[in-house]
Order: structure tokens, then sequence, then C-alpha cells
């Protein structure tokens, strides 16, 4: 292994000091001279006809600057299908609808401004199970939404997600063993600590600037700038500042009607307009993780090697669209290529519903595919009569393989990660005793290098060094808490010869920073990583060819270790790097040192038949857990928990163990204890009394096993770990409860009651 | 109608006039303009707005004003010395990799000080229960955990 110097290193993040001090600020904390306060008045229906609107006692209020309807704002189309606008005029289809705003001076006004508002509603009939609002004649969501062939009125989204690789029917008569069964996944809130808001402001030339805390810098300007043009503000600028992010995990990678509303407000009282949601707000007016129900078939011959998997998916869709009904893009990576299997199908229907609408979060769709993948894959194992750890290794990914998506396996430490949590669990002596006590693992598989899901799966990085040797290095990646700035650092500090506080990473500011398509598909790392590996190499060019005047060596002969150019021939031959700088900058005729580099990896984006190298590299991993489940109560405790991940290389091990053990607690909050929980399209627990995350005392111990493939792709090795940790949880946690007590839980979370119930009726 | 309090903020005197109903975070947030105190739910449900009232660790977002008069609040923005000097707990939380996004931390930072300062030497099921009441979205607490151990053996 190659000697690093700050690759490998458990350096703190960089804005841990400002964090832990309370310095640093958040959306919450800004505060603009002159600001109002925008609130937003909601739907109290989940499908009605507005009759009638006044507001005229709102705005009689002091203190109240504008109020705002679907009547009196130009119409904004936004999200990916664009079939939702800021303010909702005529029909409202969910509850989260917005169909008002006020903005005052003072958040206490404006809420009471809300109070003032009278709408008149005809309430419809509302529909809110997707399997419902699919059939032939079911009332509409969307009067004007036509699909299928005929162009008719549906409620059935024109999405056409299906994949299909080999004959999965053949396969199917052919197999020794076939599973099927039904699974089905619920919302889940990203829980963010810190709640949505923005601050909108116009400058007197009617540029916008708006503060917020958006992952996808550069792709929100766009989304602003198409605002602005359908507000008569065609070729006014929007300048995307962002604040310290509290917390994302996707749910910041749409931008949203209340953005749009404060922007409204904004112009139409020439006043900065700030929005922060309550966390009531956070819980019913976000998009939630896509719930799924999911039919799944997979079969296997007598020796337990997969013969197909066959899924199909009906997901709720809610009222409006964002990127929940683009999951299945994502689910179809686990369900072509976890393990190998030569026959897939999978067809997805995204279906409008009077519910809530969901977003991207945590995996994107791969931990709902993972559930149903992995649970169901132990039960093929007993029908099979084969241990479930040799019919994962038998299955296994290995590298050089080509999936029936076509992605091509390059690195791949799959068996390894399925090896170690067998070891850890002690699989052979533990398994199979149905005594309470229980062992069961999960793997899976994502994008690991970048993925294309846009055009671009690009990211700009400039880099400039002061005369003081300070690197500057801004970056169009987004840190949203997960380290994204500290592993650009060590990064660049490795390439560079700098040491890591030598390094300022600025990724702020649309005006200041290079483009990037967001902060997704755990991309970041491997990404940017890459964009400021190879700005840092043409930065060192400059460095080099500008000190081989002042110390009178050829470049070549050059090199950088610890903030001082030497030579490699006559080490007497040095100077330190802000005086080389010095020198080029106070010289006649001199220059400053600075590059840019966009990377694009190639990744290929998916064909017409949804097949493609979507990634150029893979990230793989395993979970493996013991449990104890009470049969008295159904409570189930975590005793053990072994998460071990094929990371290419861990930059930053303690960073790295950080999104583990993160991915993971989040994951056991998924498998057990967290449901938005929606009665006729209303979220009943909009609060963390009602709405259970882990807390420090349920949290288990977990034990990360970093897997080190060294890929060639990435940034010295690495590949992204975001996501990972999350997604193979619930089913690995699944899989032990069967192994304890005999019981299969199809549905999350699975919650005492659930495990009882299950248990009732085994006994039956 | 506005009324007069005292009570010392971070070791300083302060006195303030405010409308009887406001909470303490409102104070410190909104008049006082201390935004470490971070406000995560205003429910009394995440702990993210916790100070310490003579020790002991409080939610500030439920906690009436007037309650603070005569006592003793330290908040986050008292813990490091003026010259930046980081408490120990601090120093732990950065080098243990506690802090992702750091929405929670003000709040983790000051439940695990009353926790070290009523005992010093935890186990980790005290720390545990000590920080229960504090949630965090990002890190899974294991390096929270760790770090406040790992404080405890420095302090
Ligand atoms: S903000 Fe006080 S407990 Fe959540
Ligand atoms: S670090 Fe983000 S909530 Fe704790």
């Amino acid at each position: 292994m190659q000697d690093f110097i700050n690759i490998g290193k458990r350096i703190p993040k960089m804005d841990a000091e400002d964090k832990v001090t309370g310095k640093a600020v958040y959306i919450q904390d800004l505060k603009v001279p002159g600001m109002l306060w925008g609130k937003i008045l909601y739907s109290p229906h989940p499908h009605a006809r507005i009759l009638n609107m006044d507001t005229s006692a709102a705005e009689r209020l002091p203190g109240v600057k504008a109020v705002l309807t679907g009547y009196n704002t130009p119409l904004i189309k936004f999200g990916f299908y664009k079939d939702n606008m800021p303010l909702k005029a005529n029909k409202v289809c969910s509850y989260r609808d917005e169909v008002a705003a006020v903005a005052a001076t003072d958040p206490d006004i404006a809420e009471e401004a809300l109070g003032l508002i009278r709408v008149e509603y005809e309430i419809l009939p509302a529909i809110f199970d997707p399997e419902d609002a699919m059939k032939e004649g079911a009332l509409l969501i969307h009067e004007e939404h036509l699909g299928g062939k005929e162009k008719k009125p549906t409620n059935i989204l024109n999405l056409p997600w299906r994949l299909v690789a080999g004959d999965v029917d053949e396969a199917r008569k052919n197999s020794a063993h076939v599973a099927e069964d039904r699974f089905k996944l619920t919302w889940v809130n990203h829980c963010c600590m810190g709640t949505s808001g923005c601050v909108a402001r116009f400058d007197l030339r009617n540029n916008l600037t708006i503060y917020s805390n958006t992952q996808i810098p550069a792709l929100a300007q766009r989304d602003y700038t198409e605002a602005l043009a359908a507000m008569g503000l065609e070729g006014k600028k929007a300048r995307v500042i962002k604040t310290t992010i509290g917390g994302a995990f996707g749910s910041k990678l749409d931008t949203y009607a209340y953005e749009y509303i404060a922007i409204l407000l904004a112009y139409k009282t020439r006043k900065p307009v700030k929005i922060i949601f309550t966390r009531e707000e956070e819980f019913f007016a976000t998009s939630p993780r896509q719930p799924a129900v999911i039919d799944i078939a997979q079969g296997c011959t007598k020796d337990g090697t997969f013969t197909f998997r066959d899924v199909r998916m009906v997901l709720d869709n809610g009222a409006y669209t964002s990127w929940g009904a683009t999951t299945p893009s994502v689910m179809m990576m686990p369900i072509s290529s976890l393990y190998k299997v030569p026959n897939v199908r999978y067809v997805a229907k995204c279906v409008y519903t009077n519910n809530t609408y969901s977003q991207a979060f945590r995996g994107y769709g791969n931990p709902q595919a993972t559930f149903a993948i992995e649970s169901q894959i132990d039960a093929l194992a007993e029908m099979a009569g084969i241990d479930p750890l040799d019919f994962r290794m038998r299955n296994a990914n290995t590298p050089g393989e080509v999936t029936p998506q076509h992605f091509n396996i390059t690195t791949c430490g799959l068996r390894e990660c399925i090896d170690v949590v067998a070891q850890k669990l002690d699989w052979r002596q533990n398994r199979g005793k149905r005594d309470g006590r229980g062992i069961g693992m999960a793997s899976m598989i994502h994008v690991g290098g970048g993925a294309r899901v846009y055009k671009s799966d690009g990211c700009g990085t400039i880099i400039k060094i002061d005369d003081f040797g300070t690197v500057n290095v801004i970056t169009g990646a987004t840190d949203m808490g997960q380290g994204a700035d500290t592993v650009i650092a060590q990064i660049v500090a490795e390439e560079l010869g700098v040491r890591v506080e030598d390094v300022i990473v600025t990724h702020t500011d649309t005006d200041i920073c290079p483009w990037d398509v967001g902060a997704h598909a755990s991309r970041t790392t491997f990404v940017a990583g890459n964009s400021a590996r190879g700005a840092s190499k043409k930065v060192k060019e400059q460095l080099l060819e500008v000190a081989s005047r002042s110390l009178g060596e050829n470049p070549e002969n050059l090199d950088i270790r610890d903030r001082t150019i030497f030579s490699k021939l006559d080490p007497e031959k040095k100077s330190p790097l802000g005086k080389i700088l010095r020198a080029s900058h106070y010289t006649a005729g001199g220059r400053m040192v600075m590059a840019e580099h966009f990377y694009d990896p190639p990744n290929e984006n998916l064909d017409r038949e949804f097949k493609g190298n979507l990634s150029v590299t893979y990230a793989y991993g395993t979970h493996g857990v013991e449990v104890e489940v009470d049969k008295e109560t159904g409570q189930v405790k975590i005793l053990k928990y072994v998460a071990a991940h094929d990371v290419g290389r861990a930059i930053n091990p303690m960073l790295l163990e950080g999104q583990v053990y993160g991915g993971a607690a989040m994951g056991i909050g998924y498998a057990l204890t967290e449901q938005l929980i929606l009665k006729n399209g209303k979220v009943i627990n909009p609060d963390f009394r009602d709405y259970k995350i882990l807390t420090a005392a349920d949290v288990p111990n977990i034990e990360a096993v970093v897997i080190e493939t060294d890929d060639p792709s990435g940034p010295f090795g690495a590949k992204g770990i975001g996501e990972p940790g999350l997604v193979p949880t619930a089913p690995a946690i699944a899989n032990a409860i069967y192994d304890a007590v005999g019981v299969r839980i199809k549905e999350l979370p699975i919650t005492p009651e659930k495990v009882l119930a299950a248990l009732k009726e085994k006994t039956k | 109608m506005k009324q007069t309090i005292h009570f010392k903020l971070n070791g300083e005197p302060v006195q303030i006039e405010a409308e009887p109903n406001l909470t303490l975070i409102q104070v410190l947030r909104e008049k006082l303009e201390l935004t470490g105190t971070k406000e995560g739910c205003g429910l009394g449900e995440c702990g993210a707005c916790t100070v310490l009232i003579n020790g002991k660790a409080v939610n500030s977002c439920i906690f009436p004003v007037m309650e603070t008069d005569g006592k003793n609040v330290i908040t986050i923005e008292g813990l490091a010395d003026v010259d930046g000097n980081l408490h120990p707990i601090q120093r732990s939380f950065v080098e243990n990799g506690a802090v992702q996004c750091g929405f929670c931390t003000p709040g983790m930072v000051l439940s695990a000080k009353a926790l070290l300062d009523e005992t010093p030497k935890p186990t980790e099921e005290e720390i545990r229960n000590a920080i229960a009441g504090n949630l965090c979205r990002c890190t899974g607490y294991l390096q929270i955990i760790q770090a406040i151990k790992e404080a405890s053996k420095k302090i």
C-alpha cells in the first residue's frame, strides 16, 4: 500500500469547530435587514374545489405586507413532471396543498393573518389507495392528465418503467424452486434536525438571491431562473447561496413550493422574505420516502443458483410529482444486478392519489427494492434447503461480470463483505436455532462512481493559491454534513503536498462556485474528489513551472512536500510554497497560480430499455445482525450489528464510519420504528413523540468493517458511501427475526404488534 | 406587559425586558441574538435547544423566560473561552467525528456537560441516557457517545 500523508487519516470535519461552538449559520439563524416573514396556508381537505377566497381581512391586519393566492400570482409550473405549482387555484389535491401565503413583519402576525383568510371549498371524494386509483373509472386527481396509448384521462403517470433481460417466463418454468411474495413499504420522513427554509430577496434590477439549504445549487438555480421567466422576469439572474445545511438525506434534491412562495412574496413586497418550516410542517408538507407495493418472484435451481427475478411495483405517487416517481430507475439496479440473476423483469407504475408526494431519500428506492429481494432470498434458500449464507456466496457478484442491465462490474468486494459478516456473527454456530435469538444478513449494490441520471454527471473545481501558500478550493460539491469539504481538502492536500489546514474549501455560492449536478447518488467523494484531484494536478504543474525559474531547476525534477517545493536531485534547492507564490506575484510579467478542472465520469445514461453502464464502479456491502425477539411483547432487540462495506478506499475512516453508523441507524429506524402515518391523506403523527426515530438509548453498537478494493477509477481508489449504509439494514433485521422466531414480516416498520400478530398466526 | 428579568448568562449578568409569555429560546435567539441554541421542534421533543440552567440541561424552547430570573444560564456560546480554546467536550466532539450537519451539536454538547459535571466518569449507559432526549439524524450517535467517553477521561 502506498504511503499517504493525508489520505486514510481520521481528520476532523473542517467546519466541526464552528458547529460545536454554535457559530455555524443555518438558514434558521440568517437575518437580512428589512426581512419579512412568510407563512403558508394549507388545504384542510385532501381533495376539494376552491369556490371562493377572501383575503381582505388578512390584508388589513397591521404588519401584513402581502397576501398571495393562486389567483393573484403568475403560474409557475415546477417539479420533474411539471404538475405542481406554488399556490393552488381551482382545486386542492392533498392536505399539503398550498392555497395562500402571507408576508408580514413578524412571524406571529403572519400566522394570525393566515387565520383571517376565508376559503370556501366544495369537498370532493378522494382516493388514497394507489391500486384503487389505477382502476378503470377511478376518480381523477388531475382531470387534465392523459395517459396510455389512447391518451385517456388516467391517474397512472406516463413513466415507462420497464426493464427486461432474458426470458423470465421460460426461466420460471425451469426453476426448481420459486418464491412469491408481496412486500409493502410506507412513507418515512427525512427528519432533518434543521427544518426546511429559505430567504429570498431581489435587488433593484430584479435579480434574485436565494439563501437555501439545497443539495443541487446549479439545478435549483435553473429552476429559479425558469420561475423568474414565468413571473415575467425573463433574463433576470438567480443566485443561490447555501447556508450551513441542517441535514438533507435527499430531501433537498428538488425545489419546493415554499421556495417559490418566498420568491413571489419577495418580489411582491420588494423585501427579503424568510420562510422557515415548523416541525409539524416539516412532517406533513415535505416529501417523504417513496412508498411501494412490491410483488416479487425469484427462482433458483436445485443447487441454489438464481434462475430469474420478476418484480412488479405500484408506487403511490401522491398528488404531485417529485423524484419519488423516478425511484424505479434506481430500484432497477438491485433488481437487475444484486447477485447474478440471468433473467430479470421489472415493471413499475406510479399512480396519483390524494396522499402526500415523495422525494429522494438516502438510497433512492434501493432500500425498498432490496428489502423485498433480500427478505425473499432467505425464503427461497429455505425452500431449496440451502443455508442463506451459501446461497448468497454462490450467487454473489464478481469482478469482470456484466449484469443483465449492462453494468460492468469492476472492483467488487461483495464476497469479502458476506464472508466477514458471517465470521463476525459466528454464522454456522448461531444460525437456525429458533430460540428467540436469531441472526440474519442482507447485501446491497449501489452506484459507487456517481450515476449519469442527467445528461451530465460532472463537477467543476477551481483551485488558486495565495501569497501565503493557502490553497483555495472552490468546488461545485455540496457539504450537507457528510464531510465533502474535508474529503476534498484531503485529496487536494495529498496531491499538492500541503497540509489539510492549508486548504480552504468554498462550496456555497453559485456566483462563485463551478457547476455541479448535485449531491445525489453518493457521488460527491468520487466525482467532486476526482474533479478536485484533476485541478490539483494542473495547479501543481503550474507551481513547479513557476518554481523552476526561482530555483533554477527543471520542473520534472521538482516536487512538493509539506508546503515546500524542492529539487529531487539537490535537496538543498528548496523554497516554501508561499515564497514561490510571492515571487510570482511580485515579479514583472508575473502570473498567478490557478486552475480549473471539470470531471465528468465515463458513466452512461440508461438507454430506452433502461440498460447501460450507469456508473463506472459500484459499491457493495453486507449487513449482519443478531436479534432477540420477545415472544410475549413482540419487541425486537438488536444484540449485534455488523456493517461491512466495499468502499474502494477510505479517504477518511472517521467520516466514513460516520456515514455507515448514520445510515445504519436510519435504516434500523426504517426497519423497526419509523412510519409517517397517513389517515385518509392526513399525517396524524407530525411530531417526534409519535414519529419515532432512534435515540441514543436505542441505537445498538455497530461494527463498521471497511473493505478496500482500491478502485482504479476512484480518487485514490475511493467509491461512494453516502447511501449504502442504509440500504440492506431492514432486510438483514427481518431475516434475523425470521431466524429467531420463524415469522416473516413483509411490511415495514416491523412493529411489536406486527411480530405478535405473525406469531399468533403461526401458532394457529 | 413587559417585565424585567435578571439572570447570569454565560457568566455575565444580564437584564432584559420581556413579555412574560416568551420562552427562553425566543429571548436567546431573537433578543440576544445568540443563535448557537437551535430550535428543532419547539415542543420539547428533540433537545436541539438544550441549555444549562443552574447546571441542569433543559429544553429552552418550552422553558418560560420568567423562570430564569436569578438563575445561571449557560448556552453553547459560553463554553469555549474567548480565545477560541474549545471546552474539552467540544474538542472531543470535533476529534471523534461526533459532528455531521451539526444542528443537534450545541444541545448535545450541553447535555454532555450537564452529565459530566455531575458524573465525571459515566458508564456508557449513563451517557446514552443523558443524551437520549437529544435527537440526531446524522451520526447514529455512536461517535457522540465515544466523544463523551473520551472527554470524560480528559476532564
Ligand atoms: S427545540 Fe426544544 S426540544 Fe426541540
Ligand atoms: S449531526 Fe446532524 S443532527 Fe446531529
